[in-house]
C-alpha cells in the first residue's frame, strides 16, 4: 500500500468521491483537448462537496505563493528547491490558480505531504482559510489588468487582514516592496526578503498613511508614521544571494533576468523554512530552464526565436531588461483579449525609449495601439502579422529574435511555432 | 522666443494608475509638431504645486490617494490660484471627481472636493467597466470620444457645469451625460491616456493654452488616426 491510498483513505467519503468524479471530468476535458483539465476537475470536484479543498489540505504542509509578477515561475522554483525532501510535491504548475484550480492540484496527488501552490491575488484571503499554510509567498504588488483585476492598495489591505488571522503561518515576503511589506507586516512570523523592487511607479507613498515615502536605494521609510523597509535576512546582491549567517553565493541560474534571480532568492528563503540546506536547494534551481514555455528556444527555418512572457508595465519593465543586445530584433505583441485585459492603457506606463536605435517589430491584434505608443517615444518600428513575418525580417539582420507577448498574444505564437499539442 | 507651454502634472506619485503618462506625451508630442517649446514639471504630492503652468493634468487614483490629493491640493492652493488665472486644467476618472465640490472617499463617505467644476460625485451601484463612446458638445469643436472607462462613480453637474459630451455607448457621469467643463477646467471620466485616442481633445487644450495653432503634416496623425478609426469600428460591430 503506497502514500496515495493511505492519505485517500483519510478523506471523508464524500470528498473521496468528489475527487474521483472531478479527476474523472479532468481526465475527459484532456482528451477532448479542452486545456489541462484542472479547473474544470476542480470545479466538479468542488460542487460536490464544497468544504474540498480544506479537506484535501488537512495534513498537508502547504505553500501557497503570490504576487503580481513571477507566480508562476517562483512556483516552480520552490517546488525544485524542496525536491531534496524526497516524495512527491503537489503544484498546479498551469497556472490554474484559484480554487479549482488548487483542488485539483490536490486532489491529483493524494500521497503529497508538501504541496506548492500558485494563487491569485484576490484569493489569497479565502485560500489562506481554507488551506491553512505553513508558508505564504508574497512576491511584489503592481498595477495589473485593472479592468477586472482589484486595485492594488485594497489587496494589500485584504492581505494584511487574512495573515493577522492566520498566526501559525510563516510568511516569506519580499521586503523592499513598500506594499508588500505593509500587508506582511501583520503576520506574526516573517522572513524578510530584499528581493528588490525595479517598478516602483505604485509605491511612492506609503501605504499606511499616504504620506509621499523617503527612498535611498532599495531602502525606504516614511517620516510621517515610522513605517520602515523592515530588517532583512535574505538578500539578492546583483548575481549573489546573501543567506542570513552573511556569506554570498554567486546564483548561476539558467533561467535569465534579475527578476528571475528575485525569485530564486525568495525561494530559497522558503527551502530553507523547510530545513532545506542553501546549497541542495540552488542546485535544483539551477536545472530549471524553461516555465510553461516562458524563456523557451524555438528554431524557425535557422532562426533562434526566444519567448517571453509578461502581462503589465512591471513585468515588461523586467523583461526589457533581459533582451538581448542589437543588433537581435524584438518583436512586442499586445492582445486585449479576457485573458489579457481589454484595456491597453498600461502600455503608456512602460518606457519604450531604451528601444531607440533597434530593430523593433510590432504584432498582435492590437498592434495599433503599441505602434502609438512607440511613435510616441520615437522609436521607429515596423508592423508585421504574423511570426513567420518577424522571421524574415530576423533572417536579414541576425538569425535571431526576442519575442515578447503579453498573454494570448504569447500562447498565439506557441500555437504558431507548433510548441502547443 | 516663444514662451514654452508648461505642462504640469499634479502629483503623480497618487494620482496615476492607468497609463496617465499618456496624455503628457501626446500634448507634448503635438506641440512639439507644431513647433511649440514644451517644459514638463512633475509635482509629487509633497511639493507645492507651481501658480504659473499653462495646462494641469490630474490622473486615476483609489480612493484613498485620491482623498489625501484633496486634502493636500485645498491645503496648497496653487491649483486654484492657476485655474483662477485661466489655466487650463485637465482632470480623468478620479481626477475629474476632484475637480468637483464633493466625491465619494474610502467606504463612500464623503469627502470635500476642490470645487473647480460644479458638481458632485458618489458612488453608483455597479463597476462601469469597458470601452466608451460620447459625442461632445458641439460648442467645442472636437470630435467624437473614444476610450476606457473603469469607474463605480455617479456624477451630477449643478447649473455652472456643462457635460462634456453625451454617452452613445458605456456610462460616463451615469445619466448619458459624460465629463464635464466650465471655463478652461474639463474633466472626464475616459480613465488613462484619454488624449491619444482623442488628439482632438489634446489640440483643444493646447489652443486654450496658446491660442491658434498650425496645421500638423498629415503623416504625422496617420497612425493615431488609424488607431482611433479601429476602436470605433471595434466597439460600433460588437
Amino acid at each position: 500500500m503506497d502514500d496515495n491510498t493511505h492519505h485517500r483513505s483519510r478523506l471523508p467519503m464524500r470528498a473521496r468521491v468528489a475527487t474521483t468524479v472531478g479527476g474523472a471530468a479532468a481526465t475527459v476535458s484532456r482528451i477532448a483537448g479542452k486545456g489541462d483539465g484542472s479547473v474544470i476537475g476542480g470545479i466538479i470536484g468542488l460542487r460536490l462537496a464544497p468544504d474540498l479543498l480544506s479537506l484535501l489540505a488537512t495534513g498537508r504542509e502547504i505553500v501557497l505563493v503570490t504576487g503580481t509578477n513571477g507566480k508562476t515561475t517562483t512556483t516552480k522554483l520552490i517546488t525544485a528547491a524542496l525536491a531534496p525532501l524526497g516524495g512527491e510535491i503537489a503544484s498546479n504548475i498551469y497556472g490554474a490558480n484559484m480554487e479549482a484550480g488548487l483542488t485539483s492540484a490536490l486532489s491529483r496527488a493524494p500521497g503529497a505531504r508538501v504541496a506548492v501552490l500558485e494563487t491569485d491575488e484576490k484569493y489569497i484571503p479565502s485560500m489562506v482559510k481554507a488551506t491553512r499554510p505553513r508558508v505564504v509567498t508574497l512576491l511584489n504588488l503592481s498595477r495589473d489588468q485593472m479592468d477586472r483585476a482589484a486595485e492594488i492598495w485594497l489587496l494589500a489591505r485584504r492581505w494584511r487582514d487574512a495573515l493577522a488571522a492566520a498566526p501559525d503561518c510563516r510568511v516569506v515576503a519580499n521586503a523592499d516592496d513598500p506594499l508588500v511589506a505593509w500587508a506582511a507586516s501583520s503576520a506574526r512570523q516573517v522572513t524578510w526578503v530584499a528581493a528588490g523592487q525595479r517598478w516602483r511607479e505604485d509605491s511612492w507613498c506609503c501605504p499606511h498613511c499616504g504620506a509621499h515615502l523617503l527612498r535611498d536605494g532599495d531602502d525606504w521609510s516614511c517620516r510621517e508614521c515610522g513605517h520602515r523597509r523592515p530588517p532583512v535576512s535574505w538578500i539578492l546582491q546583483g548575481d549573489d544571494v546573501i543567506d542570513p549567517a552573511g556569506r554570498a553565493t554567486r546564483l548561476d541560474l539558467a533561467l535569465p533576468g534579475r527578476a528571475n534571480r528575485s525569485n530564486a532568492v525568495i525561494a530559497l528563503a522558503v527551502a530553507e523554512a523547510f530545513g532545506v540546506h542553501l546549497t541542495q536547494a540552488l542546485a535544483e534551481l539551477r536545472g530549471v530552464t524553461s516555465v510553461a514555455g516562458r524563456y523557451t528556444q524555438v528554431n524557425r527555418r535557422g532562426c533562434d526565436i526566444r519567448l517571453l512572457l509578461a502581462k503589465n508595465p512591471a513585468g515588461w519593465l523586467e523583461a526589457l531588461d533581459v533582451m538581448a543586445p542589437p543588433p537581435v530584433p524584438i518583436l512586442l505583441s499586445v492582445n486585449a483579449q479576457g485573458p489579457d485585459g481589454r484595456d491597453t492603457s498600461w502600455l503608456w506606463d512602460v518606457d519604450f525609449r531604451r528601444l531607440r536605435g533597434r530593430h523593433v517589430l510590432v504584432g498582435g491584434e492590437r498592434r495599433l495601439d503599441l505602434a502609438v505608443r512607440l511613435e510616441a517615444d520615437a522609436v521607429p518600428f515596423r508592423l508585421i502579422s504574423n511570426i513567420d513575418e518577424a522571421v524574415d525580417v530576423a533572417l536579414t539582420v541576425a538569425p535571431k529574435l526576442e519575442v515578447l507577448a503579453n498573454y494570448t498574444a504569447f500562447q498565439q505564437y506557441r500555437v504558431a511555432l507548433g510548441r502547443v499539442q | 522666443m516663444i514662451d514654452p507651454i508648461r505642462l504640469v502634472w499634479v502629483y503623480p506619485d497618487l494620482l496615476s494608475t492607468y497609463g496617465d503618462r499618456g496624455n503628457v506625451l501626446i500634448l507634448e508630442r503635438r506641440a512639439r509638431l507644431r513647433g511649440l517649446p514644451v517644459e514638463l514639471i512633475e509635482v509629487n504630492s509633497d511639493q507645492p504645486v507651481p501658480r504659473d503652468g499653462s495646462i494641469y493634468l490630474m490622473g486615476g487614483g483609489e480612493d484613498l490617494p485620491q482623498t489625501l490629493a484633496a486634502r493636500r491640493l485645498l491645503a496648497d492652493g496653487g491649483l486654484h490660484d492657476a485655474a483662477a488665472r485661466g489655466a487650463v486644467v485637465f482632470a480623468v476618472c478620479a481626477g475629474y471627481q476632484l475637480l468637483g465640490t464633493e466625491f465619494g472617499g474610502v467606504d463612500d463617505s464623503p469627502v470635500q472636493g476642490l470645487g473647480l467644476l460644479d458638481m458632485r460625485s458618489g458612488r453608483g451601484e455597479q463597476r462601469a467597466v469597458g470601452e466608451i463612446v460620447a459625442d461632445v458638445d458641439p460648442a467645442l469643436n472636437v470630435g467624437r470620444l473614444t476610450g476606457f472607462e473603469n469607474h463605480q462613480g455617479v456624477t451630477r453637474l449643478g447649473p455652472n457645469a456643462r457635460p462634456l459630451a453625451r454617452t452613445s455607448l458605456g456610462t460616463g457621469n451615469g445619466d448619458g451625460t459624460e465629463g464635464a467643463y466650465s471655463g478652461r477646467v474639463l474633466g472626464t471620466y475616459l480613465h488613462g491616456p484619454a488624449l491619444v485616442r482623442n488628439p482632438g481633445l489634446a489640440d483643444l487644450l493646447l489652443y486654450w493654452a496658446s491660442g491658434p495653432l498650425p496645421q500638423l503634416p498629415p503623416q504625422a496623425e496617420e497612425l493615431a488616426n488609424q488607431m482611433r478609426a479601429e476602436r470605433l469600428a471595434a466597439v460600433s460591430a460588437g
